[in-house]
């Protein structure tokens, strides 16, 4: 099979995750719509790694998903904070950030 | 001998540092403190004085070097106090007069509170003045310069709780101001001009300038000159500035301050001698002044300020010698030398007859003073006696000089100068007798006044009760106030005969100043007959107005020139017009140009900036999501541009 299909579905991936960060409200959802953007990137990395013949895509694979990790971490905690002050979960609620 | 110089300034220096800082403990010796040095500092100048008399007249010229000023590579400044015969003369002027006048004040300043401080205003207007006329460059006389108006502004004012004297004191220092410039800008061109401002190393090098420069340094002192010794256009302040203490406007008139113009003028000899523009421009001003005195003297109802005329007519009479060059400059420094003896013995006679008549300054107010005040009397008609020029007083001799000095400039200017010389003569004559009939003759008008004006029967009945307004009781001024009179008579009696019998003054300062006869058009003699005709027309005119008829209560409205007279001649409505008017309009237009253009310029940046951010901060809006939109957007444009980049 043609690796450079391996990269079509990441961008395809990567597409929905942005388009979905962008357009919908519930935190949990963006959240979820975040990890497939990782996602998308980490397929992108190993593929890569496939088509060049090495190993330095799998490693940079490797330290996103230790990282993505720890951002689940703090943004669920993040997120159920929230929820618990403003009883709602959605992105567009927690707007007091300006001037 | 030479260490003696310093001690001079040092002796009235420590007088005005002792009673200056030393507070209200020394309230009660503070005034015979101040006396006492200021003696020490004469009787330094009488032993120096003794000393030089025993010199060859080549060497009476002693120099002390006290220290290094401001020693900068091309650039020497340093305290050296330079004695010569003309600054002997001044020294003793100051000193003598200047203690006199202590001795005075310690009788008139009796009851005021802040005698101690009076007095230590008094020892540093000597310092300043000592400092000013001993110094051997232009720098350190330039201190001694501003020391003079800084102390004759803390004199004038020294009353500050009057409002008019307080803005008084700021006229003077204001006006003078204008003066220093003058001195300063002089100064500075005598620099780049010599490389120095030395006496020796400027006056050694003047046939090395080129005119134009020796003419600008000439009318640059002549400003300070006008200001120091209020001379038109700078004359102004003097009226004002009898609002200090009797016994400071005699040391401002006599000894200190409006001589110090003069000395300068003389001192810078050698300048002026190369420089016949500015030498014109002086005697211009003296001659100008001279008339100018005399005819706002001759208005004034105020006795002081009718003198303050005097004084500046008769400062116009010594510029004018100095101006005429090497055949006036020793008169013009004995005329001041005698003026400074009789307008001194003048003021005190003036305080001492305020002194008894409850502080009451109008002559309308006085008459019929002679019988009261005898010692008064005598002392301050020897005083008029010799300013009037009466023949073998004081007067008489120097200023006959100077009108025989003008006469023989020689030409058409000589006959001009000569004349205005003449006919300030006469006013000069018209105007004191005129002083003198007023106080010391005539009814008493200080008896059975009517309250105020009769118009107005109960103008102020709280006035009379405070005691103000209350009848005076005219008495003779105590002794340590008639003995400064009396001595002061004493010398107007007999200076100008001391000095001019035999050329004894002449003599004495020639090696410094230079001398030259002029070649007069009319005889030594007839210029004296003119003068006494002068003389007594202006008597018989004074007698036959103020003599003979009753002296008016009140002013009557008088001619045009005696109310513009009555104004010091328009000066200050000239001066707010032209000067205080135009400064306005100036700065009104350029406030104008600042809000309109400058500020314009700056607001309109801030506004546009203000503008741009008001419409920036909109993509601020706190939706997450929008945030999201630019950070993916920016990533999109670098991705492109990257590509682009990769593709060209």
């Amino acid at each position: 099979m043609n690796p450079v299909n391996y990269l079509y579905l990441a961008g395809l991936l990567f597409t929905i995750g942005a388009t979905g960060v962008l357009i919908r409200r519930n935190a949990i959802v963006v959240f979820m719509c975040v990890e497939l953007m990782l996602n998308a990137c980490n397929l992108a990395f190993v593929t890569f790694s496939r088509l060049h013949g090495n190993l330095d895509g799998q490693v940079f694979a490797f330290f996103t998903m230790v990282v993505a990790a720890a951002e689940v971490v703090v943004g669920l905690a993040i997120i159920v904070s929230l929820f618990r002050t403003r009883h709602s979960a959605s992105v567009d609620d927690a707007s007091l950030m300006k001037l | 001998m030479e260490k003696l110089i310093a001690l001079l300034i040092a002796a009235p220096l420590l007088g005005a540092a002792v009673l200056l800082v030393g507070g209200r403990r020394l309230d009660r010796v503070g005034h015979w403190i101040g006396t006492l040095l200021s003696t020490a500092s004469f009787v330094f100048g009488l032993l120096l004085f003794a000393d030089l008399l025993g010199r060859n007249a080549e060497h009476r010229t002693l120099t002390q070097h006290l220290w290094s000023w401001i020693p900068v590579e091309g650039f020497q400044a340093d305290v050296t106090l330079r004695l010569d015969q003309l600054s002997m003369t001044f020294v003793l002027l100051i000193t003598g007069v200047g203690s006199l006048i202590h001795l005075y004040s310690v009788g008139y300043m009796e009851h005021d509170e802040r005698r101690r401080r009076f007095f230590g205003y008094l020892n540093l207007f000597l310092a300043a003045m000592l400092l000013l006329v001993l110094a051997d460059n232009y720098l350190l006389l330039y201190v001694g310069w501003e020391g003079v108006g800084l102390a004759s502004y803390l004199l004038i004012g020294f009353w500050q709780h009057k409002p008019s004297a307080a803005t008084a004191a700021k006229k003077a220092f204001l006006v003078n101001r204008v003066g220093d410039m003058g001195l300063s800008i002089a100064i500075m061109l005598m620099f780049t001009t010599f490389g120095s401002f030395a006496f020796g190393p400027v006056f050694g090098h003047v046939g090395d300038a080129s005119q134009g420069k020796l003419t600008a340094i000439g009318l640059m002192l002549l400003l300070a000159a006008c200001g120091k010794s209020a001379q038109v256009p700078l004359q102004s302040w003097l009226g004002d500035a009898m609002e200090g203490p009797t016994p400071v406007s005699a040391l401002i008139h006599a000894a200190t301050m409006v001589t110090a113009g003069v000395y300068l003028i003389v001192r810078s000899a050698a300048v002026f001698n190369a420089a016949p523009d500015a030498q014109l421009a002086v005697t211009v001003v003296g001659a100008v002044t001279l008339l100018f005195g005399a005819i706002v003297g001759c208005a004034k109802d105020d006795i002081k300020k009718a003198l303050a005329g005097s004084t500046m007519s008769q400062i116009g009479y010594m510029v004018l010698a100095a101006g005429l060059g090497p055949i006036g400059y020793v008169f013009a420094i004995m005329h001041l030398v005698t003026h400074g003896f009789f307008k001194a013995g003048l003021f005190l006679g003036a305080g001492s007859v305020m002194h008894g008549m409850n502080d009451e300054v109008d002559m309308r107010k006085y008459g019929g003073l002679r019988k009261y005040m005898p010692v008064t009397f005598v002392t301050f008609g020897l005083g008029y006696l010799a300013i009037i020029g009466f023949p073998g007083l004081s007067g008489f001799f120097s200023k006959d000089k100077i009108i025989e000095a003008a006469f023989a400039k020689g030409g058409t200017e000589g006959w001009i100068l000569g004349g205005a010389a003449l006919l300030g003569a006469a006013i000069t004559a018209f105007y004191m007798t005129r002083v003198m009939l007023m106080t010391f003759f005539g009814e008493e008008r200080w008896k059975n006044r009517p309250t105020r004006s009769p118009g107005a029967p109960s103008a102020e009945p709280a006035a009379e009760h405070r005691g103000e307004h209350a009848e005076p009781h005219p008495h003779e001024s105590p002794k340590v106030m008639t003995i400064p009179m009396i001595v002061l008579a004493v010398g107007s009696v007999l200076g100008g005969g001391f000095f001019s019998i035999g050329d004894r003054f002449l003599h004495w300062l020639e090696p410094v100043t230079g001398h030259s006869e002029g070649h007069s058009p009319v005889s030594a003699g007839e210029v004296t007959a003119a003068t006494m005709v002068c003389l007594v027309i202006g008597v018989a005119i004074a007698w036959a107005q103020y003599g003979r008829k009753p002296v008016p209560a009140v002013a009557p409205r008088g001619s045009l020139l005696t109310r513009a007279a009555r104004r010091d001649l328009l000066q200050d409505d000239f001066n707010h017009v032209v000067l205080v008017r135009g400064g306005e309009h100036l700065t009104r237009s350029l406030v104008y140009l600042d809000h309109s253009l400058v500020d314009g310029v700056v607001n309109g940046t801030a506004a546009g900036f203000g503008g741009l951010s008001g419409r920036l901060r909109r993509f601020q809006n706190g939706f997450a999501r929008s945030y999201a939109v630019s950070m993916f957007g920016g990533a999109a444009l670098l991705v492109a541009a990257t590509l682009l980049m990769r593709a060209v």
